[in-house]
């Protein structure tokens, strides 16, 4: 038993939802017990969709345990069939029918309904949504597709965009437009919008662009062993990915590598001189593996940032995110408790955090700006405007979705020149991002029981900051203030220095200055 | 207590007959019942013994709540705890005492059962008591299921009092227990306007913290604030304590008539009421005007939910003018809901349990003007273009007694006043 509160993936069958939700003409029988349906909401609430997801659940109760829940299930599978007249179905169970040990695959392979009917075998106590919609997808293609002539026109699948997938939707449109450029054609995207019949006919393509390997690379794998087409490494989020994703299809292709860039701006206005002060702010990554890994050569050599930590959630993914670690000179963080990633973050106190939803509370709470660059996310990152990651003009939603939770460069400098100013201070926020400023309060001086405290013997190994260095660190602006205190403590503890006075603080400054 | 109100229906819904359906059920477990329980109980934690379903329905259903240092949390089963039962109460005892050692502040404990635990049968009842045991006198701990083979949303928080019940202790002092998770601000004016009229003492269940649990025996007269308590009123009449049969306080009807059966129990004079209630009820009806423009003439759907359906039906039907299509509920207990169906006039299907495919035939054939649905049907309905107002948000906001009345109808007028807004607004879906 492992206690939770936040987790960052569902069960399997929801990974399994998202397949089918993403897909059309197909329909998911779901032996699950009453209560399961919640998952719906996610769809229709977060990802805003206008119609039901096409999973139909049996919803069984205590009174059906027994053998009664068998037929449920047959009934079940029989109603979505006639009621939703699909071109395959998938069938499988949730965590409890798991445990009460109903066959799915053996009640419809009784059933022939003249449509492939394929059973998931879905283990919900050892894995989680990603293997869940990886292996739905794999299980269809595996079932559905078959060699065939490849199309006289060069063309490519696009596979893995799936339902509730951070900025899914757009970032087809984006490698659609990168593709076209070069001549290609796409054959089909799945399993987003793809029927069944789609899947039948994406052996006619000529390679298959693996766009999120967490939902996609076991059948990428069986596409390029059975269907002879091989498929992209590189996941075009960046400039520097974008370009070597361009030059990977090429040569896969057998291709120009032509590429439009006229619409890219980032790289300018990552060069501009009002970027400048981004230069080594300190981030921590933390997300899927296939956004971090991104992300993190984004942040590094496209924005200038210094990584000063990255982790992901995935398993399935953790030597990647150990090797891009290694590459990055820092330490991977291989988890899915937000209380290590909480700890990590603090540890590490950054100026900037790349996460998820999660890392966006943890940032709140410990005042560190966040961008979110990954599932799972709430309604707002699944925005109207278009808004890809991947491509060119992702280049340009990146670059502007990391600049805005900082403190603008102006704004950073007139901190530090009036950090003692009655009206402009750091407890005033910064200025775009609304909230009324407030005046700092006239501090009252140091009151008896703070000099008493002071005053207790300090524990072995504790550090105690006297007071005029702790007023000296209130001076600092906020957003290095955590940086400079932890830089100062661990420099005191190297000297084997237990009171940090003014003269510490300084001395730590530029013993690490850089 | 007259006269404000349409004379009651000559013949209400009481013996209409029930319409029972069984099939696909939309709705959501008892654990959600957690979200609103734990922060009413403020020195309790509730621990669900289940899977990663179950931790993701309450992130889902909890959503920002989830960074506010919850109270509740679910202790995951993995493969491990699936091969020797034996294991998994070590390992539940193991997560305990964690729990309870980085959590001092916590007095009640509640393993709260789902559907995998209560499938492999794990003991949670033995659990609780051995973990009582081991953890006394600071901590109790007790079960309950909310699991969704047994339990349909709101039954969740009746579960979690129906097991409190045996635990409270025994008086013989003459008392009203005023029963259902209220948001505080509810439950501050529900006691004033009682200590206004005299009647005291007057109890909660639950109460905010352990230490003020109430007392109950034969003399103790229970008023129920939420429809859906069927085994907490069962437990507490096998305490001695007589329920008060009243229709519960939506609207100002409703709200006079709960306060009404209470005062006349408590021997309040009509005058002593009329100066307590005449000037709340005078707002409430101001307010509910208000929507009632909007509702008036209106047709409504009820997809079942939380059990609140009838007696918002009879609300929305008797103060605001509407017209009830069907009114479905998840479980009917006509012991408790029946003063509310003798109020609501002939008419509607009164629909049991669901169906849910065969129920969005019917209410796509009676092209209702407003639907009351859960959130995974809402989206689908408005982009067919039926207006929707999704049902957990009623369990969730202040909607009882007399100042919440005209927020109340607000709640069912809004979904009409923004379709009329955005008339003209066409565009792709």
């Amino acid at each position: 038993m492992k206690l939770t509160v936040w987790t960052y993936e569902g069960p399997p069958h929801v990974g399994a939802m998202r397949v089918a939700t993403a897909m059309k003409g197909l329909h998911y029988v779901l032996h699950a017990p009453q209560g399961d349906t919640y998952a719906d909401l996610l769809f229709t609430m977060i990802e805003r969709r206008n119609h039901r997801p096409p999973v139909s659940y049996t919803t069984f109760q205590a009174r059906d345990l027994g053998e009664d829940t068998a037929n449920l299930f047959k009934t079940a599978l029989h109603d979505a069939f006639d009621r939703f007249k699909p071109q395959a179905m998938i069938v499988g169970s949730s965590c409890t029918a798991e445990l009460i040990q109903d066959d799915p695959e053996g009640m419809a392979a009784t059933m022939d309904l003249g449509i492939p009917v394929i059973p998931l075998e879905l283990p919900s106590y050892q894995r989680k949504e990603n293997f869940g919609s990886d292996e739905t997808f794999y299980q269809i293609v595996k079932a559905i597709a078959r060699p065939m002539e490849r199309t006289a026109h060069v063309s490519a699948n696009l596979i893995g965009p799936v339902g509730l997938g951070f900025r899914h939707r757009d970032d087809i449109t984006e490698v659609t437009a990168l593709l076209e450029e070069m001549g290609i054609s796409v054959n089909v995207v799945a399993p987003m919008g793809a029927t069944p019949a789609d899947i039948a006919r994406m052996g006619a393509a000529h390679f298959n662009v693996l766009m999120y390997p967490e939902h996609a690379e076991t059948a990428a794998r069986w596409m390029e062993k059975n269907l002879g087409q091989p498929f992209t490494k590189t996941v075009p989020i960046g400039v520097g990915a974008t370009r070597d994703f361009i030059a990977e299809v090429a040569r896969i292709a057998g291709v120009e590598p032509k590429a439009d860039d006229a619409r890219l701006r980032m790289p300018w206005y990552s060069q501009s001189v009002d970027s400048t002060y981004l230069t080594g702010k300190r981030v921590f990554l933390f997300g899927d593996a296939t956004h971090v890994k991104a992300m993190a050569r984004v942040a590094r050599d496209e924005m200038g940032f210094e990584v000063v930590g990255l982790g992901c959630y995935n398993r399935e993914f953790a030597r990647d995110i150990r090797k891009l670690a290694t590459e990055f000179g820092v330490e991977a963080l291989i988890s899915d408790d937000y209380l290590e990633v909480e700890k990590a973050i603090e540890d590490l106190a950054p100026e900037m955090i790349l996460g998820t939803q999660m890392e966006r509370h943890i940032g709140k709470r410990l005042g560190i700006p966040c961008a979110v660059i990954s599932a799972p996310v709430h309604v707002q990152d699944f925005p109207a405007r278009y808004s890809p990651q991947m491509g060119w003009e992702g280049a340009n939603v990146i670059f502007d979705t990391l600049v805005h939770p900082l403190v603008m460069g102006l704004e950073e400098h007139l901190l530090h020149m009036f950090r003692e100013d009655f009206e402009f201070h750091d407890e005033a926020g910064a200025s775009h991002h609304g909230g009324a400023a407030k005046a700092r309060a006239v501090e009252a001086e140091p009151e008896a029981d703070q000099e008493a405290a002071a005053g207790a013997a300090p524990a072995e190994g504790e550090i105690v900051w006297l007071s005029a260095a702790e007023k000296e660190l209130k001076k600092i602006p906020f957003f290095v203030r955590g940086k400079a205190k932890r830089n100062t403590e661990k420099f005191a503890l190297e000297k084997g220095v237990h009171e940090i006075s003014v003269e510490t603080l300084y001395e730590a400054k530029a013993h690490y200055a850089r | 207590m007259t006269g404000f109100t349409p004379a009651p229906p000559a013949a209400g819904c009481r013996n209409a007959p029930v319409l029972k359906e069984r099939g696909q059920r939309e709705v959501f477990c008892g654990l959600t019942g957690i979200i609103w329980l734990h922060r009413k109980m403020q020195d309790a934690f509730f621990l669900v013994v289940g899977s990663r379903t179950c931790a993701h329905l309450l992130q889902s259903a909890a959503g920002v709540m989830i960074f506010a240092e919850p109270r509740f949390g679910t202790a995951i089963l993995e493969e491990k705890d699936l091969a020797g039962l034996a294991d998994a109460n070590a390992e539940l005892d193991r997560e305990v005492d964690r729990l309870l050692a980085r959590r001092p502040d916590i007095k009640q404990l509640f393993l709260v059962g789902s559907c995998p635990s209560e499938v492999i049968k794990l003991d949670l009842h033995r659990a609780a008591e051995r973990l009582t045991e081991r953890h006394a006198p600071h901590v109790r701990v007790m079960n309950y299921s909310g699991s969704g083979i047994e339990t349909t949303f709101t039954e969740g928080e009746d579960a979690c009092l129906a097991t409190m019940v045996p635990t409270l202790p025994a008086t013989d002092e003459r008392q009203l227990l005023m029963v259902g998770a209220l948001p505080d601000v509810v439950e501050d004016q529900a006691l004033s306007l009682l200590a206004e009229m005299g009647v005291a003492p007057v109890r909660c269940l639950p109460a905010h913290r352990a230490a003020e649990a109430p007392g109950v025996g034969a003399n103790t007269v229970v008023a129920l604030t939420q429809p859906f308590l069927n085994e907490t009123a069962a437990g507490l009449e096998r305490r001695g304590a007589r329920i008060l049969p009243a229709p519960f306080p939506f609207g100002e009807e409703g709200t006079t008539a709960w306060l009404w059966a209470v005062a006349q129990e408590f021997g309040v004079s009509p005058e002593t009421f009329a100066k307590v209630t005449d000037a709340p009820r005078a707002r409430a009806r101001k307010a509910i005007a208000a929507a009632a423009e909007t509702l008036g003439g209106k047709s409504i759907f009820f997809f079942p939910d939380s059990q609140l359906e009838i007696p918002l039906a009879r609300f929305l039907t008797r103060e605001c003018g509407m017209t009830a299509v069907e009114v479905g509920a998840p479980f009917i207990n006509k012991q408790i809901v029946g003063p509310d169906l003798d109020l609501l006039a002939e008419g509607p299907v009164i629909a049991e349990g669901q169906d849910v495919d065969l129920q969005l035939d019917r209410c796509r054939a009676a092209r209702p003007d407003l639907t009351v649905c859960g959130l995974g049907l809402a989206n689908p309905l408005e982009s067919e273009g039926m207006t929707t107002k999704w049902a957990i948000e009623l369990v969730f906001t202040p909607v009882h007694f007399y100042e919440q009345a005209g927020d109340l109808a607000g709640l069912f007028a809004r979904p009409l006043r923004r379709r009329a807004i955005l008339a003209g607004l066409e565009g792709a879906a």
